[in-house]
């Protein structure tokens, strides 16, 4: 049930932070995407012991999320319920891997704890990075880039009514289970014998809904292609904010600021 | 105007399960005429209107849209003349922004972006909503939405509105607001509704259905006034008619 | 389960974001040559239902837990293969985008892992299989429970390739699948179950949802198609899996092998290993040794000499401090654009 409403307050959280109008909202959705994209790829490319040099890539999560107010708190949230399946699998590491890996004159750190942290920091930050595209976005404006990018009109359309409907149908879950529960105090889940009849007559009303959405889509000229609305022209900040960042990454990637920095400290102390 | 009548001839439809929902429905509305459909559930009210628009096509009889016959050829002419407002405005805003789901029909028709755009902005603004442009339709409140699902059909720029339900599901205030705007609405429109006392406030013109037929055909207030009809198909006298429950004294 | 992008590399994930491109492209192209666009608005609410439907807990009987579905198989049997497809693909790229649930890079292998083999393996040599000689309450929960669980399987099993290949975990082969397969059994026949009891229940109460949709699919899966498309497939990955086992015996060894190499390299310096280093990097491809057979010289002589071959304390404790001024630098960042954002506000005000 608090599962019903979390996913709620989620969708409609981000919504709401994507209708903001700060710098970064104003940034064209397509140099948003495509930035984003890089991020990841870079981000994953790192190699399974590398953490130092991850580091620097926390740049662009921290200045997004200032410029674009997004608080903080609530995406920490968000992020700290980073997938499952990594913690799952990264916790295999520190045990099977214990070979040595950062040496310091007071402890010694193993590989596999080195690669679990590696793990770890690359979920925090390509969590980040979806939901600060969606946060600074909103989904009409994802969809426009998704058109920009040759994205077939069929699929957006339908990727739209999807989300659209989310919200009537998810509330519509969340009533009849509130009804149900009502009725079978002491039961953590639908009973077997009624699997089919309620999620069965969920899906009928669903169907008979889709028909009336499509009456109503046919009523106002609806003819199996979606028309979007203009696209937006992309200007001269929007290439910079893209180049810019892409520059920035592959910097990060290339070479090890932190270790740089780091260097450059012990090298002063000595 | 007369090419915005709107012809029901011997109009009969059968579901797929064999339901009979319309059994020979005749009736002409003019132009600028304001229509009222009442019955009890499963009168055949909203099989009538999907007829209007050409959702359904009768197996019997026909329907013209001025002189324009509904069929299937015929679709895209019809659509642009009557616009339909669905009983369940959910149905009916799919978009992910108000903006979006006004702007939906007529891009459909291919219309310049700027003309999209003044058309929403007009079409929101006369159901005094355009303050909610950006809003997703889950924000709305029930009067809003139903507002909106207006509007999406007042881009259109229709001469006849269909309306199902209207006023289901709104707080009295919001029902109150809704009947003021029809009533400011030039377009010929029709109604369906249980709201008898709407009906009698915004219908000069009332038509019950009965088991697919029509069982009276007239001036309001002599239909809905007449008790004996009105409990015939499980309907009632409208509120605003009936004596008053204090007092005693009857309006009329 | 979820792919997650931290587990995946950019070769895989772009792979598997073409080949998912691919098959949707392909489905885009059936859906819209079948000319039935009522199917679009019939697409996009069944997608919101299936992702409402996963919220609802399923008790599991005499087990005191509860499941839930993922609802790939029940859109392929509603929907047809190809909009079923397209329909998980949405629901998914939802979840990456509002949930972070497995993120954006690997979006194209969770929609591959999820929608493709159930869609158009599971569904249309399973399901249809069981339902081509006509319906009955025993043959379409035969064939749900099997579809879904072959599905589940397939695709939990590419989730273990995928994740092995990318190479960001220490976990051998062998152990991995151990743990994926069974558990996956038990989702796919929670999945199953559900699954079948839905179709039943609409079988009995309008069978012609269930009867026309399957019908239509097909004639849309050409199963030569299909076939062929999983021996490719299947030979890939075996060939992929085959050279991954003779050459790295031990993916464990594997692994630690591979990452002195790597520690090494930006150890010893030099203009030569740099250059190697940034190759290495341009070609994305940082966890694999296999490219530098000079380095394994360097590494082996090395080794010999030193007991721990990998390891600098200067490189240790330069990248310990410059991470943490680092980290200290962009939390600094942050701060000032948030008071300077701040004063601005106050100022408008």
């Amino acid at each position: 049930m608090s599962n019903i409403t979390q996913s709620l307050y989620n969708i409609r959280l981000l919504d709401e932070l994507g209708e903001k109008k700060t710098v970064i909202h104003q940034i064209h959705p397509l140099a948003k995407v495509l930035t984003t994209g890089v991020y990841l790829v870079v981000t994953v490319s790192f190699g399974r012991y590398e953490l130092s040099g991850l580091i620097p890539l926390l740049f662009y999560p921290i200045i997004v999320i200032a410029l674009a107010e997004i608080p903080v708190i609530t995406m920490a949230k968000r992020v700290l319920l980073v997938s499952p399946l990594i913690i799952g699998i990264g916790v295999f590491n520190p045990i099977l891997n214990q070979d040595p890996m950062i040496v310091l004159p007071w402890i010694i750190i193993s590989s596999g704890w080195v690669s679990f942290l590696s793990l770890l920091v690359k979920g925090v930050l390509t969590a980040l990075a979806a939901l600060l595209l969606i946060s600074t976005t909103g989904i009409t404006k994802i969809a426009l880039a998704l058109r920009m990018m040759r994205v077939p009109k069929v699929f957006i359309l339908q990727f739209l009514l999807t989300y659209r409907y989310i919200s009537v149908l998810v509330e519509e879950v969340g009533r009849i289970i509130r009804a149900y529960s009502l009725r079978s105090p002491r039961e953590k889940g639908i009973r077997f014998s009624n699997w089919g009849s309620l999620t069965g007559q969920l899906l009928i009303r669903t169907l008979d809904r889709a028909q009336r959405v499509y009456y109503s889509m046919r009523c106002r000229g609806f003819k199996g292609e979606y028309n979007v609305g203009r696209e937006v022209g992309i200007q001269f900040r929007d290439i910079l904010y893209l180049g810019g960042w892409s520059v920035y990454f592959l910097i990060i990637r290339y070479f090890n600021i932190s270790e740089l920095i780091g260097s450059l400290m012990i090298g002063v102390g000595k | 105007m007369s090419h915005h009548k709107i012809e029901v001839n011997s109009l009969k439809y059968q579901y797929t399960d064999g339901r009979q929902a319309l059994n020979g429905v005749n009736f002409l509305i003019t132009h600028g005429e304001s229509v009222g459909i009442v019955g009890a559930n499963g009168a055949g009210k909203s099989t009538l209107l999907m007829h209007l628009v050409g959702i359904l096509f009768p197996n019997e009889g026909e329907v013209n849209v001025g002189d324009v016959p509904v069929t299937k050829k015929t679709l895209p002419v019809i659509r642009q003349s009557v616009g339909m407002v669905f009983q369940n405005p959910d149905d009916q805003l799919f978009m992910p922004t108000v903006f979006d789901d006004v702007a939906f029909g007529p891009r459909n028709y291919q219309l310049p972006e700027e003309e999209v755009e003044k058309r929403v902005h007009e079409a929101l603004d006369t159901v005094g909503v355009l303050h909610l442009k950006s809003r997703p339709p889950y924000k709305l409140s029930g009067g809003e939405k139903r507002a909106v699902a207006i509007a999406t059909v007042l881009a259109m720029k229709p001469d006849v509105l269909v309306m199902d339900e209207p006023t289901a599901a709104l707080d009295p205030k919001s029902r109150r607001r809704l009947i003021t705007l029809l009533q400011g609405f030039t377009h010929t429109k029709i109604i369906t509704s249980h709201d008898m006392d709407m009906v009698f406030e915004l219908c000069e013109r009332t038509i019950v259905l009965k088991d697919g037929k029509v069982s009276a055909d007239g001036p309001t207030l002599e239909v809905l006034s007449n008790r004996e009809l009105m409990e015939d198909c499980s309907l009632e006298v409208p509120l605003t008619l009936q004596a008053c429950p204090v007092c005693g004294r009857n309006n009329i | 389960m979820h792919m997650a992008d931290a587990l995946i590399s950019p070769v895989v994930g772009g792979a598997m974001w073409a080949a998912t491109t691919g098959a949707a492209a392909y489905s885009v192209k059936k859906v819209q040559y079948d000319l039935d666009e009522k199917k679009i608005p019939l697409m996009g609410v069944m997608g919101a239902f299936v992702f409402a439907v996963q919220m609802i807990n399923f008790a599991i009987p005499a087990t005191g837990s509860s499941g839930h579905i993922g609802g790939g198989l029940l859109l392929a049997i509603i929907l047809g293969p190809y909009a079923g497809f397209l329909t998980m693909a949405s629901i998914l790229a939802i979840q990456a985008l509002f949930f972070a649930d497995g993120g954006l890079l690997a979006l194209g292998s969770n929609i591959f892992n999820l929608g493709f083999y159930t869609c158009f393996v599971a569904y249309p040599l399973v399901y249809k299989w069981f339902t081509s000689k006509g319906y009955s309450q025993g043959r379409l929960l035969w064939g749900s429970i099997l579809a879904a669980v072959i599905g589940l399987q397939i695709g939990s099993f590419s989730v273990v390739l995928q994740t092995i290949i990318s190479g960001k975990t220490e976990l051998a082969f062998g152990t991995f699948a151990m743990l994926m397969q069974p558990i996956h059994l038990a989702i796919g026949l929670v999945e199953g179950l559900v699954t079948a009891a839905v179709v039943s229940f609409i079988w009995k109460a309008r069978p012609e949802i269930v009867e026309r949709v399957s019908e239509k699919a097909l004639g849309g899966v050409s199963l030569r198609k299909v076939v062929a498309g999983l021996a490719v497939a299947t030979i890939m990955f075996g060939g992929i899996f085959s050279w991954f086992a003779s050459t790295r015996p031990d993916g464990l060894e594997w692994s630690i092998l591979n990452a002195s190499a790597m520690e090494e390299l930006d150890a010893s310096g030099g203009i030569y290993d740099t250059i190697a280093s940034v190759q290495e990097k341009i070609a994305f491809f940082p966890d694999y040794g296999f490219k530098n057979q000079e380095r394994k010289v360097i590494e082996d002589t090395k080794e010999t000499d030193n007991f721990w071959p990998s390891i600098d304390m200067g490189t240790s404790v330069s990248g310990l401090i410059g991470g943490l001024m680092t980290l200290l630098l962009a939390g600094i960042t942050g701060l000032v654009i948030y008071f300077v954002k701040k004063r601005k506000r106050e100022d408008i005000i």
